[in-house]
């Protein structure tokens, strides 16, 4: 099974706030695997630096087994560094890509806080998401050369929102969505940039039991339909353990645990930090 | 259905384009009604300089203050290359011009009448060129900055711009502090036929130039990367996690409204007749402004509709509160010189007051009378 996400001695610090430590974790191809955690643990934190919101402090991240993402303490940091692993990757040259170029690799994610482009519909939603595919420059978007594109790109947003069951409320906007399915179009939104890795930060958030099931269905149809790997943060434990193959457990930052759902369930430590107060 | 509405989208723009030409011809300057032409070709000026600004401000969310700079670029630009060597002399009078070609005289020189009309483009094209070849060198640094210090950086170099055109060692291509005259205009955009009937096409040109820039920012704004724009506007963090390459998206959109900020200014010599870097202050950044969040920021016929309004209030309408009357009422003591600016402020302050989002909001004019038709109809439907 091929690696492809890996994250190798990943430390983020926010002044002298280690929001994640020594994050070391492996996404293999087909893979749904979960991140959780208490508030505050550093899940989104990890999201950001995978996906290029924030330069990791220290560390590396490679995508399909090459190296994308790479730092070590420097300036600054360097004296102020709480992190652990501090002389691994000092001889090394930085990489930092932007966000757009790590998606441009093969990952999409969604957002906790969700971030819908709320002036625009359903439609031109999942439709602007397909941009950077586009062959088209200027001119010729101009001048309709790119029609031919303009057309199927349509019809693969009206594919994918049909897939995702929003076809009824495709000329909406965006925000008079219900909160449960403006969480689907953040996910229909990701899948058009047919991304290998799918990055889900609490997709369930908010929603009703049921609301739930039918996401936790959903998300492992991605899976088996579409061949997606997923990588997942979630609160909701029935949707973890239902789906997730392994699980990575953050507690400040820390990771504590890792391993099956039911190795995790059974984890002292995990019960103290997390389940035993999550269980609401 | 969509033939139909790509046939209309042709079909009302010629119509307006010959009306404008029959205007051209039937309206003599000593006319009362001649303002309506003065009306026409400044309005078409800013409309064209609103909506550039439009695309940046109200699509791409990116609030710039340059305009003014840009369009004395584009001004200087258009008018340096289209002076006939005949008048150069006397134009540079104090230096020694450096710049010795006019495209359209080279040009119908070489092809005749179709030879002017192309080197009157050439030159319209190469003073957009000129704007957005700075608005990139801008960009490279400013455009890495947060939103407000954008505004700041340009409303800089609008006024940076400002001082070099008028300083006395550039004199050899700007003229230094003194105008530039003489260029092809408004005044000479016209044909006289063999038996002296004259055709003039003072009117016709900058409307024509505002209608084909206008429409290529509508297709810009509706294509896949006018969705790129909204998006940066909307939430630049989600666009760029969508792969949407923000310093690019952002550069393309200012480079984009310079090109026309420069063209607009090319228009504003053509029908000013002088090019003169001291009447592009930020004032006339603040009155394009102005115009687009009248007509609506994000919505283009909006910024049409202000500039429209704007120039036909400032223009025409109100002109009599300052010379003495005013719908027919004398009052030479209280409409005098000055009375009419004020009056123009507080027609801004209601409309502002009243119209928040501006006259059309983020709407278009297409979908303000589907809207009306669509109410029409079912008001009719339920008294029947
Ligand atoms: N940009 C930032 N600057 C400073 N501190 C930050 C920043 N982003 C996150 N943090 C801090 O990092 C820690 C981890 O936050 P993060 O959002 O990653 O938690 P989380 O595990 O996603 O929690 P939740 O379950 O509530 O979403 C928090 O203490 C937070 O205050
Ligand atoms: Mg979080």
């Amino acid at each position: 099974m091929a690696s492809v996400l890996e994250l190798k001695n990943i430390t983020m610090q926010f002044g002298g706030v280690v929001a994640v430590d020594d994050l070391n974790m492996v996404v293999n191809e087909g893979e749904i695997v979960a991140l959780i955690g208490p508030n505050g643990a550093g899940k989104t934190t990890a999201f950001n630096v995978i996906t290029g919101v924030y330069e990791p402090t220290n560390g590396e991240i490679s995508f399909c087994g090459k190296p994308v993402v790479r730092n070590h303490p420097q300036g600054k940091m360097k004296a102020g560094y709480k992190g652990s692993c501090a002389e691994y990757y000092t001889g090394k040259p930085v990489i930092s890509p932007t966000p757009d170029q790590l998606t441009g690799l093969g990952m999409a994610r969604t957002f906790q806080n969700i971030r819908l482009w709320k002036t625009q519909t359903v439609f031109n939603n999942v439709l602007t998401a397909m941009h950077s595919k586009s062959s088209a420059n200027m001119f010729s978007a101009i001048f309709r050369l790119n029609a031919e594109e303009e057309k199927r790109q349509r019809e693969r947003t009206a594919e994918i929102l049909e897939y995702v069951g929003l076809s009824d409320v495709a000329n909406e906007l965006s925000t008079s969505l219900p909160y449960g399915k403006q969480r689907r179009l953040e996910i229909a939104r990701a899948l058009a940039l047919e991304p290998k890795l799918l990055l889900l930060d609490e997709p369930a958030a908010g929603m009703n039991p049921q609301e739930t099931a039918e996401l936790t269905a959903f998300i492992e149809k991605l899976r088996t339909d579409l061949h997606k790997t997923v990588l997942l943060i979630e609160h909701h434990m029935d949707l973890v353990m239902d789906i997730s193959d392994r699980i990575y457990v953050l507690d400040f930052g820390k990771t504590i645990a890792e391993g099956t759902p039911s190795e995790i369930q059974a984890n002292k430590r995990v019960i103290d930090a997390y389940l035993g107060v999550a269980e609401e | 259905m969509k033939t139909k509405k790509n046939l209309t989208s042709l079909i009302l723009p010629v119509a307006f384009l010959i009306l404008v030409f029959l205007l051209d011809q039937l309206i003599k300057p000593t006319d009362s009604m001649s303002m309506l032409l003065t009306v026409l070709q400044k309005g078409s000026v800013y409309a064209l300089a609103a909506v550039s600004m439009n695309l940046l401000n109200g699509f791409t969310g990116l609030f710039s203050l340059g305009h003014a700079g840009f369009m004395l670029i584009g001004a200087y630009t258009y008018a340096i290359f289209t002076i006939p060597s005949q008048a150069r002399d006397s134009v540079y009078q104090y230096f020694d011009a450096l710049i010795r070609v006019s495209f359209p005289e080279v040009l119908s020189g070489a092809l005749g009448g179709f030879g002017y009309v192309l080197g009157i483009a050439l030159a319209v094209i190469l003073a957009g060129a000129i704007a957005a070849v700075f608005a990139w060198l801008i960009g490279l640094p400013v455009l890495k900055l947060k939103s407000d210090y954008l505004a700041i950086a340009t409303l800089g170099f609008a006024e940076i711009v400002r001082a070099i055109f008028q300083w006395q060692k550039l004199g050899p291509v700007t003229n230094g502090s003194n105008l530039l005259k003489s260029f092809e205009r408004t005044s000479t955009f016209r044909i006289t036929l063999g038996n002296g009937t004259v055709i003039s096409f003072a009117t016709f040109v900058p409307v024509l130039i505002a209608v084909i820039c206008i429409s290529l920012i509508v297709r810009l704004v509706n294509s896949t990367y006018g969705r790129a724009f909204k998006a940066v506007r909307d939430d630049e963090i989600a666009a760029e996690a969508m792969g949407i390459n923000l310093a690019r998206t952002k550069q393309l959109s200012f480079c984009t409204s310079c090109f026309f900020a420069g063209v607009a200014g090319a228009m504003m010599a053509m029908v000013l007749s002088i090019a003169q870097a001291s009447n592009f202050k930020v004032a006339m950044t603040y009155e394009i402004l102005l115009m687009v969040v009248l007509g609506g920021i994000g919505s283009i016929s909006g910024s049409i509709i202000g500039a429209m309004l704007f120039i036909s209030a400032s223009e025409w309408w109100l002109r009599g509160l300052d010379s003495g009357s005013f719908l027919g009422i004398n009052a030479p003591g209280i409409f005098r010189n000055g009375f009419r600016l004020v009056v123009f402020s507080l027609i801004i302050m209601v409309v502002v007051l009243f119209f928040r989002k501006g006259i059309m909001g983020d709407r278009e004019l297409p979908e303000v009378i589907q809207g009306w038709r669509q109410k029409r109809q079912s008001r009719k439907r339920r008294a029947e």
